[in-house]
C-alpha cells in the first residue's frame, strides 16, 4: 500500500514538471522516444527438486516499456522504465517502475529526482560496494538486476577534484524471495512481508549517502557511504532452528578501484558494514586482462581472475566467503555483437564449486537471443545459505524483440 | 668570419629548396591541423551501413560530440541509438597526444560505467571495417612522415604511426591543398605491408566557412572484400560544449 502512494506522489510531482515544461516547447526542440522490448524465456532446472511443490520448467514472459523526452538541448530530461514479468513462479511474476525521474543538468551540477537506478562498483564476480538499489533476486542469480529505488541525487563535478554525489533516500524497498513452486529458496518460504525493520520508521526511514569519484591517469576511484536500511536482510537463529530475519540499519563504507595499463586493468572492491547486530570487512580483488584482435578479424578474448573475501563466513548471502573465480570473455566483435563468458567460482575451504555461461548474439536488427547455464557442483552441506541452492543447476533460454 | 657567412647562407639555401620528404610531409599534417583549428565543438549523426562480401547490409546510428582541445587531444562522446538492443551505450574517450588514450564505456541495461583499455587500436569498431585508430583523434604526434608527391592540388603523404599496437605499417594519404587541406583518400598498409583497405571521402560541405567535412565515407578492405559506409548528417559547429559535456557523469546521461 505505503508503495503505491509512494508512486502516486512522484507521478503526480512529474506530472506537474511535464505541464510546465509544454509551455516552452515551441522555443526548445523536444525529443521523444518510446521503446519496448519484449522478451521470452524458458528456464529449465534438470536437477529435481530438494523441497517439495519447486517446479522444474519455468515458461516466462517479461515486457520493458521505455519512454524518454528531452528538451534544452539534452540538460533536462524525464525517463521512464518500466518492468512486468509472468512467471510458474507466483513470487517471480513481479512488476516494477525500475526508472521514473527527472533530470536537469547546468554547468557542474546535475540534480535528479524520482526513481532511479545507480551502479557502483569495478569488480565481475561480486557487487560489493553498489548498495543503493535494492537487488531483484527473484530475477536472476548474478544479482545484476535492481529494483526502482526513489531518491534525490545531486552531482557536482569539479575540474580537478572529481564529482561529489550526495543521495537522499526516503523510502526503503525490501527483497523479494522466490515462492512455493520457485528455486533459490529455503525449505521455509520466506515471505518479504514477514521480514521487519530494526529502525522504528521502518521503510520510511530517511536514508543518505555519498559518493566521490575521480580519475588520475591510469586511476580511477570511488569512495562511499551509505547510512540507513541495509539491503541485505540480516538472518539470525533461535535455538530451535527458527529463522528470523529483518533489515538493520547499517553504516556502509566502500572503496573501488580500478588501475587500467595497457591491456590489463586491476580492480578493487572493498566494504566495511557496521550495525547494531554485525560488523565485517568484505572485499574483491582482481585482474582483467585482454588479447585483442587476435585472428585479425576482431576477436577478444579477456582472462578474469578475483579473490572474495567476507568476513561474516557462511552467513554470507551471496555465499562468497573465501573463494576464487575465474572467468573469460570473447567478443567475436562481429556484426551480431556475438559474445560469451563463462566463469566459474571455487570455495578455498570446501568442493564447493559454481560454474556460469552466458552468450549473446543479435539476429537482424531487432531480435536477440542468449543462453545461460549456471551448475552447482558438490556445494558442502555446511554452506549455510548456498546448500539449498545445490539442486538448481538450471539451463535458460531467452529471445527478446525490441519494437 | 667570411667563411661563417658563406656557411650560413648556405645552409638557408638548402632550407629553401632542399627541403627533406619527411619535412614537406610533416609541414603538410601541420598545415592540415591548422587549417581545421578553431572548431571548439560540434555534434553530428552519423549512420553507419556494414556491407558483407555477399552484399548483405547492417547498420547502426550514432551521434558523435566533439571538444577541441589544443593542449592535448580532443575529447568526444559517442551515443548508439541503434541496434535497440543497444541503444544508450557509450562511450567517452580523451584523447592524448602522447601515450594511450583514456576511454570509458557506459553500459545502459546495468547503469555501469566502465574504464577499458585502449590498448586495442586494431580491432574492429563494432564489427565495421573501421579500426579504433582510424576513428581516433588524429594528432601529429601519433605518426611520422614522409612527402611521396603532388599530383596537381592533391599531396601524397606516407604516414607511419609510432605506436607499435597500430594495425598497419604506414598510412598514403591524399590531401587537397587548395581546399583547406582535407583529406580526400587514404590507403591503409597491413604489417605484412599488403594494401588491406582504401577509405574515400566525399560530399564535402564547408561550415563556417573555414571546416571541410565529408558527408560520406565509404571503407573498402580489399582483403575481405567488406565494406562500410559512413554518412554523416546535421553537423552543428555552434553548440558551444564545453569540459562538463564530456565527464563520466554526462557519459551517463547519453
Amino acid at each position: 500500500m505505503n508503495q503505491k502512494i509512494l508512486f502516486g506522489t512522484v507521478i503526480l510531482m512529474l506530472l506537474s514538471i511535464m505541464n510546465t515544461l509544454s509551455a516552452q516547447d515551441k522555443k526548445n526542440k523536444v525529443n521523444h522516444d518510446i521503446e519496448l522490448e519484449v522478451e521470452t524465456e524458458y528456464r529449465y532446472f534438470y536437477d529435481g527438486a530438494a523441497f517439495a511443490n519447486q517446479k522444474e520448467h519455468f515458461p516466462s514472459v517479461a515486457f520493458r516499456p521505455e519512454y524518454s523526452i528531452d528538451w534544452n538541448k539534452g540538460y533536462e530530461q524525464f525517463n521512464f522504465t518500466g518492468f512486468f514479468r509472468l512467471d510458474v513462479d507466483d513470487e517471480r511474476t513481479h512488476w516494477d517502475i525500475r526508472e521514473l525521474y527527472y533530470q536537469k543538468v547546468k554547468n557542474d551540477w546535475e540534480l535528479s529526482v524520482g526513481i532511479k537506478k545507480v551502479y557502483w562498483g569495478v569488480a565481475e564476480s561480486n557487487h560489493l560496494v553498489d548498495i543503493i538499489n535494492q537487488t531483484d533476486a527473484v530475477e536472476s542469480f548474478d544479482g545484476e538486476d535492481k529494483l526502482g529505488q526513489p531518491m534525490a541525487q545531486f552531482v557536482y563535478t569539479t575540474d580537478n577534484m572529481g564529482s561529489f554525489e550526495f543521495f537522499y533516500l526516503p523510502y526503503h524497498r525490501k527483497r523479494t524471495f522466490s515462492g512455493v513452486k520457485g528455486r533459490f529458496r529455503f525449505p521455509v518460504v520466506i515471505d518479504k512481508d514477514d521480514l521487519q525493520y530494526e529502525s522504528s520508521a521502518e521503510e520510511w526511514r530517511q536514508d543518505f549517502a555519498f559518493r566521490w569519484k575521480h580519475y588520475f591517469g591510469a586511476f580511477d576511484i570511488g569512495l562511499t557511504h551509505f547510512y540507513g536500511n541495509g539491503r541485505e536482510p540480516l538472518f539470525t537463529f533461535d535455538q530451535l532452528g527458527n529463522i528470523n530475519a529483518f533489515y538493520p540499519v547499517i553504516n556502509q563504507t566502500g572503496l573501488d578501484l580500478q588501475i587500467t595499463h595497457d591491456a590489463f586493468l586491476w580492480k578493487l572492491e572493498s566494504i566495511y558494514r557496521t550495525a547494531e547486530a554485525q560488523d565485517f570487512f568484505a572485499m574483491v580483488a582482481g585482474l582483467e586482462f585482454t588479447f585483442s584482435n587476435i585472428d585479425g578479424n576482431g576477436l577478444d578474448i579477456g582472462l578474469l581472475g578475483e579473490y572474495l573475501y567476507d568476513e561474516r563466513d557462511e552467513l554470507a548471502l551471496s555465499a562468497l566467503q573465501n573463494d576464487v573465480f575465474f572467468g573469460s570473455r570473447i567478443a567475436f566483435n562481429d556484426t551480431q555483437d556475438t559474445s560469451i563468458l563463462v566463469g566459474g567460482m571455487s570455495d578455498l575451504e570446501s568442493n564447493s564449486k559454481m560454474f556460469s555461461i552466458e552468450a549473446s548474439r543479435r539476429f537482424g536488427s531487432s531480435w536477440t537471443a542468449e543462453i545461460e547455464a549456471r551448475v552447482f557442483n558438490a556445494i558442502d552441506d555446511r554452506e549455510f545459505i548456498l546448500s539449498n541452492f545445490k539442486d538448481d543447476s538450471f539451463f535458460r533460454l531467452s529471445l527478446s524483440r525490441y519494437f | 668570419m667570411k667563411k661563417i657567412v658563406f656557411i650560413l647562407s648556405l645552409l638557408i639555401t638548402i632550407g629553401l629548396q632542399g627541403q627533406s620528404a619527411e619535412q614537406r610531409g610533416l609541414q603538410i599534417a601541420k598545415a592540415a591541423e591548422k587549417a581545421d583549428l578553431g572548431f571548439n565543438s560540434s555534434t553530428v549523426n552519423l549512420k553507419m551501413t556494414l556491407k558483407n562480401k555477399n552484399g548483405q547490409t547492417s547498420q547502426r546510428t550514432l551521434t558523435t560530440k566533439t571538444l577541441e582541445l589544443t593542449e592535448d587531444g580532443d575529447k568526444s562522446l559517442i551515443v548508439f541509438n541503434s541496434p535497440k538492443d543497444v541503444k544508450g551505450t557509450s562511450t567517452l574517450t580523451f584523447t592524448h597526444k602522447v601515450g594511450s588514450d583514456d576511454q570509458w564505456l557506459f553500459l545502459p541495461s546495468i547503469k555501469r560505467v566502465k574504464r577499458i583499455s585502449s590498448n586495442n587500436k586494431s580491432g574492429p569498431f563494432v564489427g565495421s571495417e573501421f579500426a579504433y585508430e582510424d576513428l581516433s583523434s588524429q594528432e601529429i604526434e601519433k605518426y611520422a612522415y614522409k612527402f611521396i608527391e603532388e599530383k596537381g592540388s592533391l599531396l601524397v603523404v606516407e604516414q607511419d604511426p609510432v605506436d607499435p599496437k597500430s594495425g598497419y605499417t604506414r598510412r598514403l594519404v591524399t590531401y587537397n591543398k587548395d581546399k583547406g587541406y582535407r583529406i580526400e583518400k587514404i590507403e591503409f598498409f597491413d604489417r605484412k605491408n599488403a594494401l588491406l583497405k582504401t577509405l574515400i571521402y566525399s560530399q564535402y560541405k564547408r561550415y563556417k566557412n573555414k571546416f571541410w567535412r565529408a558527408a560520406r565515407f565509404v571503407m573498402t578492405n580489399h582483403q575481405s572484400n567488406k565494406e562500410t559506409i559512413l554518412e554523416f548528417s546535421d553537423y552543428d559547429f555552434g553548440v558551444n560544449l564545453s569540459d562538463e559535456d564530456f565527464t563520466q557523469v554526462a557519459l551517463k546521461r547519453g
